[in-house]
């Protein structure tokens, strides 16, 4: 039933609707991504009216960057009015990890142009997840582009609705800006989940406190510099062999 | 401030179009990056390092006196996501236990 002809996978994007099917599988694909994105976007519109910036702002920054972590982020180097070169290495370097998705993402299947171009625009860590599982194997280029779509209409409109609301709330929340901490903690669990190896993140660890203490003021780089070096340092001692790295793999 | 609008916008689209850049463009470079076993690697060994480092960016300018409410909810957001692995209810629960102790227990004012 997902599967639309190849003559429908080739019509432009002006083309009418596509076959109703794509939208409402895609719309039971996103659920559980929706009910994320949608309270976390939320918490993102009223951190941005709470760090003094108009609301449409959360609007704007999750349409245009619709980068989870980049954008929490984002909302504190505005703040403290980051030079714009710092704004475009901390953005290269927090969604550097985007980088590997390609090497599995299934974007052959997305035939038009255009759903090319939105599909690696909103190519986020949700979306990556949700279109390589066992069970999305199947699923048509059209079905991916339409769940991509309804996840950025989850993150966009609850980030509108937070800034709205938090607009409204005259007192001053503190401490929300911790729900980006806990997404990351979150995000650490699950990858440490899917691969139960412990000197990864204990390396991540050292060399991230090394990083804050040595040079604090380009913290990010140094850390994640450091650890791209310990982790290839340690790829070159198991591939000498020998090493229990080869046991364990 | 109508500077601050243009600065706010620059910044936007720098972020955007840094972000795109990373999502696009290894798709034109696929052949190669495939053929990498040591970015294959690195793409199974990086993201739960880099979330580390992302985490504990976020708390870099936790003072002293803020480190009992912070260590209380990063404990709290760990312990709910290793028991029920709902990221919404480890993240709000996390979240509402760090509001809840910076401004009531915990508050400077």
């Amino acid at each position: 039933m997902n599967a639309p002809s190849a003559a429908a996978e080739v019509r432009p994007p002006t083309a009418p609707a596509p076959p109703p099917s794509d939208v409402r599988a895609a719309l039971k694909d996103s659920s559980s991504v929706g009910l994320a994105l949608f309270p976390l976007g939320i918490a993102f519109g009223v951190l941005v009216v709470h760090s003094g910036l108009d609301w449409w702002w959360a609007s704007a920054i999750t349409a245009f960057v619709y980068a989870g972590s980049l954008e929490f982020l984002l909302v504190g180097l505005i703040t403290a009015a980051t030079p714009l070169a710092q704004v475009a290495l901390t953005a290269f370097l927090v969604n550097f990890r985007h980088v590997f998705y390609a090497l599995s993402f299934p974007l052959h299947r997305v035939r038009s142009r255009a759903g090319k171009v939105y599909s690696t625009y909103t190519m986020t860590d949700e979306a990556y997840a949700l279109t390589t599982g066992e069970s999305a194997q199947s699923w048509s280029g059209r079905r991916i582009v339409w769940l991509q779509a309804l996840c950025q209409v989850y993150w966009v409109v609850g980030a509108t609705l937070g800034a709205l609301c938090g607009a409204l709330v005259p007192a001053r929340l503190t401490g929300l800006d911790f729900a980006l901490t806990a997404l990351f903690v979150v995000l650490a669990v699950d990858a440490y989940l899917a691969k139960r190896d412990i000197p990864t993140p204990v390396l991540a660890l050292v060399c991230a406190l090394a990083a804050r203490f040595l040079l604090p003021g380009q913290m990010l780089l140094v850390a994640l510099g450091l650890f791209t070096a310990g982790l290839l340092a340690r790829r070159a001692l198991a591939a000498r062999g020998m090493g229990e790295e080869a046991a364990r793999a | 401030m109508p500077d601050h609008t243009g600065y706010v916008a620059a910044a936007v689209a720098v972020s955007a179009l840094v972000t795109w850049a990373l999502r696009a463009l290894p798709f034109a470079a696929l052949a190669p990056l495939r053929a990498s076993e040591t970015l294959r690697y690195l793409s199974v060994y990086m993201p739960v390092g880099v979330m580390v480092i992302l985490t504990v960016y976020t708390l870099r300018n936790v003072s002293l006196a803020d480190a009992a409410p912070v260590g209380l909810a990063l404990a709290a957001t760990l312990g709910l996501h290793l028991w029920r692995r709902n990221a919404v209810l480890s993240v709000l629960g996390g979240t509402a236990i760090h509001v809840a102790l910076a401004s009531t227990v915990f508050s400077h004012s």
